[in-house]
């Protein structure tokens, strides 16, 4: 299976790019209400003061002796000073006719009611806003019609709105700083249960396949339903598989047993050289077959009881001589001696039977490997961690494949003339494991193997 | 006949342009890559050593200076703007109206402050208040009157003296004039008052202060109102016979502004010309080379407000307002 997982985006980055791309279309919309709605109201400052100059333009109008008099007043010009030294123009007409001002200065045409019309236009080069109104005066003769304009350029109000376009930018800049701050906060607030949940699954043993207990935010509750019914459907199968492969192997023993038994009695009866040799063929492939489904079920069970340790004070010193009491018969069988080394006893908190399951597997590895008329020394030191090697005067192992040969049925290149299923190793090393210690493969320099149980 | 005919041609550009100048005069070598024009309101002997001083440091250049009264700049210069490279003039009103109207150019790197100056194209550079120059013959020393109110009681108690001998602005025709009439007249009634008076004892009406120092100073005139003062200062010969009265009651003073003609073609030069002019005026000087009084702050030490360039300095300018001022200060003074 390829390891690498087909990674297309980020979560992290989509969410931050959101925020912040949020945040700025927000500013950017804030600068433009913002600026848009004070350039209404700077407009409307500007139009009210020219309404007032135009009222009080109109308001000195007069009709005396049926001329139109106009007294402009001071105030009227007056109240249109600016910061900016804004322009004034202004034009005064009766009718048709040009009373003052300026001639060509663009006007609205407005009601006659005193109504203010205001335009914006150009005159001489210009940007202006100008007010106009209009009044009828009834004189001794007629009825006659007096317009008012009254024209500023924009200088200053352009002024104002630079200011107020600075201003709300920095607050916009602002604004959106801090709005970046938060996404990133926010962003990483998010992620977090999911960095948790990924943290808590990749520091699980390799057999843990307990459903996640810790609280997780709704939205990740399905995807650790899933993984939870994923884990428990992947442990059942484990188990189902592990039982199988137990159960298969518990009942081939049985008839192995039998068949064994009816080829050593016939051994004894055959006479024909050549028949008893395919009979001894025939047992030690039924000696072989056995072991290897003792060495299946011993790994189910192993692989049961490690997740279920049953722990208690174990003397090594005295596990490791019993064992050796056990396996004399084979060894002799062999003319091969085992020899026991130990300072006094070494009590550790242990798996009893897993222990001695352990050093059982190493022992008859090193059984099937070494030369007969050698010896396999198993030492047993308590200090600094308690530890039990394996030592023999075998081939060694070969030292490419060190790494891999604790791996489940996987044996040594030069081991191809011997029998095995190549689950020792892994018996041990789980049983190593599960106490949370290791096994170690290592060469002797002056030749041998040695494995390290390390607890 | 030819020649007649040649000379004709050769006359009548001249006539067309005949301009008649209170003075006029050149300075700086004739020789020079750019002539600065400069029609001015402000008597040439004042203003020779700013003109020299400028001149100092840009020897590439030369300047022409017209002298002509303030009504009369406005109409030369509406007429020909081209004509002329930079307008100075003490009616500040016509100025203004000039700038607003779009006659003049922005001047960068002159930093004034925003009471001295009109959309960085007008420039103020003296402060000068209108004053009442009396005649010391017509009054006993220490009855001199300091305000407006007294200078009408002096004249109605001794109409035989000043009968024919008061004289002011004939408003119709100067410019400054008239700008001291209608701010008096915004200020007071009592400007109203003081014009029936003067004009009940024959006031005699004068087109410049010049003029009606000269009166003063040959004994025909006894009192003079709003004269300026800084050009009484500026005469020596004048301090034993006049006397400089500042109104009390309340001030009127203007301040002489200059600004650059939009349609010169020297426009670098005529700007350093007037930065160079607010320059000299503001800064430190020693006031025997430079007569001409300083820029002051807006209000001195007296309280004296001066006049502000604004817009509304427009307002009397609108003919229909003047008609009615000038009818009304017709109707009191020349009666």
């Amino acid at each position: 299976m390829d390891d690498a997982v087909n990674v297309a985006g980020s979560l992290r980055a989509r969410l931050a790019l959101t925020l912040i791309g949020g945040a700025a279309a927000i500013a950017l919309l804030l600068f433009f209400v913002v600026r848009t709605y004070a350039a209404q109201i700077a407009q409307s400052g500007q139009d009210s003061i020219l309404e007032a100059s135009v009222t009080s333009i109109l308001d000195a109008v007069t009709v005396r002796d049926g001329d139109v008099e106009v007294d402009l007043p001071y105030v009227a010009f007056s109240m249109l000073s600016t910061e900016a030294d804004d322009r004034v123009f202004y034009a005064l007409w009766q009718d048709e006719t040009l009373l003052s001002g300026y001639e060509f200065l663009p006007v609205a045409d407005p009601p006659d009611g005193g109504d203010i019309v205001l335009v914006s236009a150009t005159f001489d080069g210009a940007p202006v806003r100008v007010a106009t109104a209009a009044r009828i005066l009834v004189g001794a003769n007629a009825r006659t019609r007096v317009t008012v304009s009254v024209a500023q350029t924009q200088d200053a109000l352009a002024g104002t709105l630079n200011k107020i376009s600075r201003n709300v930018g920095l607050i916009g800049s602002g604004f959106f700083f801090l709005s970046v701050l938060v996404a990133s906060w926010a962003t990483n607030t998010t992620i977090r249960p999911l960095e948790r949940l990924t943290h808590s699954i990749t520091r699980r043993g390799p057999k843990d396949l307990t459903p996640v207990a810790r609280p997780v935010p709704m939205e990740m509750a399905p995807l650790v339903t899933s993984l939870n019914s994923f884990m428990a459907r992947l442990d059942t199968s484990l188990k189902q598989s592990e039982d199988f492969i137990a159960e298969a192997a518990h009942r081939v023993r049985t008839p192995l047993a039998t068949v064994r038994s009816h080829a050593e009695a016939t051994l004894q009866r055959v006479d024909r050289e050549d028949n008893r040799q395919a009979l001894r063929a025939m047992v030690r492939a039924i000696d072989e077959s056995s072991r290897a489904a003792g060495q299946l079920l011993d790994h189910a069970m192993i692989t049961f009881r490690a997740d279920h340790l049953e722990t208690q004070p174990v003397d090594l010193v005295e596990l490791v001589e019993d064992l050796v009491t056990r396996l004399t018969p084979v060894a002799e069988m062999k003319d091969i001696a085992l020899t026991v080394i130990s300072a006094g006893e070494a009590v550790v908190e242990a798996d009893a039977i897993l222990l001695q399951n352990a050093l059982r597997n190493l022992v008859e590895n090193a059984l099937k490997y070494v030369p007969e008329e050698s010896e396999i020394t198993l030492e047993v030191i308590a200090t600094p961690r308690p530890r039990i090697e394996v030592r023999d005067e075998g081939p060694g192992f070969p030292p490419d494949q060190m790494q891999d040969l604790a791996a489940r049925f996987s044996r040594g290149e030069n081991a191809k003339d011997t029998i095995g299923s190549g689950l020792g190793l892994t018996i041990a090393k789980d049983v190593a494991m599960a106490h949370g210690g290791d096994l170690t493969l290592t060469n002797m320099p002056e030749g041998g193997a040695c494995v390290t149980l390390l607890l | 006949m030819r020649y007649i005919i040649a000379l004709m041609i050769w006359l009548c550009p001249l006539v067309a342009t005949a301009q008649e100048w209170e003075d006029q005069n050149a300075f700086g070598p004739a020789s020079a890559d750019t002539t600065l024009r400069v029609l001015s309101s402000t008597d040439t002997s004042l203003f020779v050593p700013i003109i020299e001083d400028f001149l100092q440091e840009r020897p590439d250049v030369s300047i022409e200076y017209f002298v002509t009264g303030t009504a009369q700049i406005d109409q030369v210069f509406r007429a020909a703007a081209e004509d002329f490279d930079v307008v100075i003039s003490s009616a500040m009103d016509l100025q203004l109206k000039l700038v607003n109207d779009g006659f003049s150019l922005k001047v960068e790197n002159l930093d004034q402050p925003q009471w001295a100056q009109w959309r960085q194209s007008l420039f103020a550079f003296t402060t000068e208040p209108a004053t009442i120059v009396i005649n010391r013959g017509a009054f006993a020393p220490g009855a001199v009157p300091q305000t407006r109110q007294e200078l009408i009681a002096a004249m109605r108690a001794r109409p035989a003296i000043f009968r024919g001998r008061v004289g002011t602005y004939d408003v119709r025709e100067s410019g400054l004039g008239y700008l001291f009439a209608t701010q008096d007249a915004r200020a007071s009634e009592t400007f109203w008052r003081l014009m029936e008076v003067m004009g009940g004892l024959d006031a005699r009406l004068y087109c410049c202060s010049g003029a009606m120092i000269d009166d003063l100073v040959a004994g025909e005139l006894m009192v003079a109102y709003n004269v300026l003062g800084s050009y009484v200062a500026a005469r020596e010969d004048v301090a034993d016979t006049l006397e400089i009265v500042l109104p009390s009651d309340f001030p009127t003073t203007m301040m002489r502004t200059a600004f650059v003609s939009s349609r010169t073609e020297v426009e670098q030069e005529a700007a350093a010309f007037v930065r160079h002019l607010v320059e000299v005026q503001t800064g430190p000087r020693n006031p025997d080379v430079f007569p001409l009084p300083p820029l002051s702050a807006a209000v001195d030490e007296t309280g004296q407000a001066v006049i502000s360039l604004e817009p509304a300095l427009m307002t009397y300018l609108d003919p229909l307002k003047r008609k009615t001022f000038i009818k009304e200060w017709s109707s009191a003074v020349i009666q």
